[in-house]
């Protein structure tokens, strides 16, 4: 079995699903409500509630007729303390590399001799 | 002085899991391969960029740049803390690829970093390989290291509700 990081990771690597965990957020809803911002059909939407069910990120409720849809929040939790700690440094890292490369070329450019 | 980074192009940092003891970190610049190896693997270079969030800084960088040559680098946060990453130069091939082992506690994590170059722009691709899914986790230091806006609305709701 794959480990529930990895599982939530590549779960919340869709914008689409991350959109969904951010409306869940404000409460429960049903894949009904859930499909209308997102323009999508009610399918589109559960195939991705599946992937979100699978990596422990939401739950599905027991009454038969609404199954509304709820957000668990402990793997999420776990999974920004850890991949925000990387993105957090390696962006920072690269967004000052993209000026400081930008810096070093047109440093060269100035340096070249006169045609 | 180095320039304000906005009126610079920005490409998307790509993070993924291929397993769950792999981190690939890819990244394309708009500059040579050669001075993207060179700001890469050169003590004069990269503690002006390799230094995360701002207010830190990278007071010591040394990097001994041939196989089996040593490199260690100590941050330092904003608060005064510091933290140290040491490791053994494996393979280089300017400016290509470049493998090193670092150790984590007594596990011992290779790294590969790829440079390929396309319409005069550098792709890097660091390949982060931990010893176990635990040590990947620690992610010293840089899981220690604040937040950023990424998941902007998860943070949100993590702060609201956690």
């Amino acid at each position: 079995m794959a480990d529930q990081l990895s599982l939530a990771f590549s779960a919340l690597a869709d914008p689409t699903r991350r959109a969904i965990l951010a409306r869940l957020a404000n409460g429960e809803c049903t894949v009904g409500e859930l499909a209308k911002p997102f323009a999508m059909s009610g399918p589109a939407v559960s195939k991705h509630l599946r992937v979100l069910e699978r990596a422990g990120l939401v739950a599905r409720g027991r009454d038969a007729q609404r199954r509304p849809v709820r957000l668990l929040a402990a793997p999420i939790k776990e999974v920004a303390e850890w991949a925000d700690g990387y993105r957090a440094f390696w962006d920072a890292s690269y967004n000052r590399l993209d000026a400081y490369l930008n810096h070093l070329m047109s440093e060269r450019r100035n340096d070249d001799p006169p045609k | 002085m180095i320039p304000r980074s906005d009126a610079v192009t920005r490409h998307e940092t790509i993070y993924s899991t291929p397993t769950d003891r792999e981190l690939v970190i890819t990244r394309t610049f708009d500059a040579p391969r050669s001075l993207v190896w060179t700001v890469f693997t050169d003590a004069k270079h990269v503690p002006n960029w390799h230094i995360g969030p701002a207010g830190f800084t990278m007071p010591i960088c040394e990097i001994d740049l041939r196989p089996g040559g040593v490199f260690r680098y100590v941050w330092r946060t904003p608060q005064g803390r510091e933290f140290t990453a040491t490791g053994v130069y494996r393979e280089i091939d300017p400016p290509k690829r470049l493998v090193y082992a670092t150790s984590n506690n007594g596990h011992e994590q290779t790294s590969t970093t790829t440079f390929t170059e396309e319409d005069g722009r550098t792709t890097v691709t660091v390949e982060l390989l931990f010893p176990n899914k635990t040590v990947r986790d620690q992610g010293i230091p840089y899981a220690k290291v604040g937040t950023e806006a990424n998941y902007a609305r998860l943070d949100q709701y993590l702060a609201a509700h956690i």
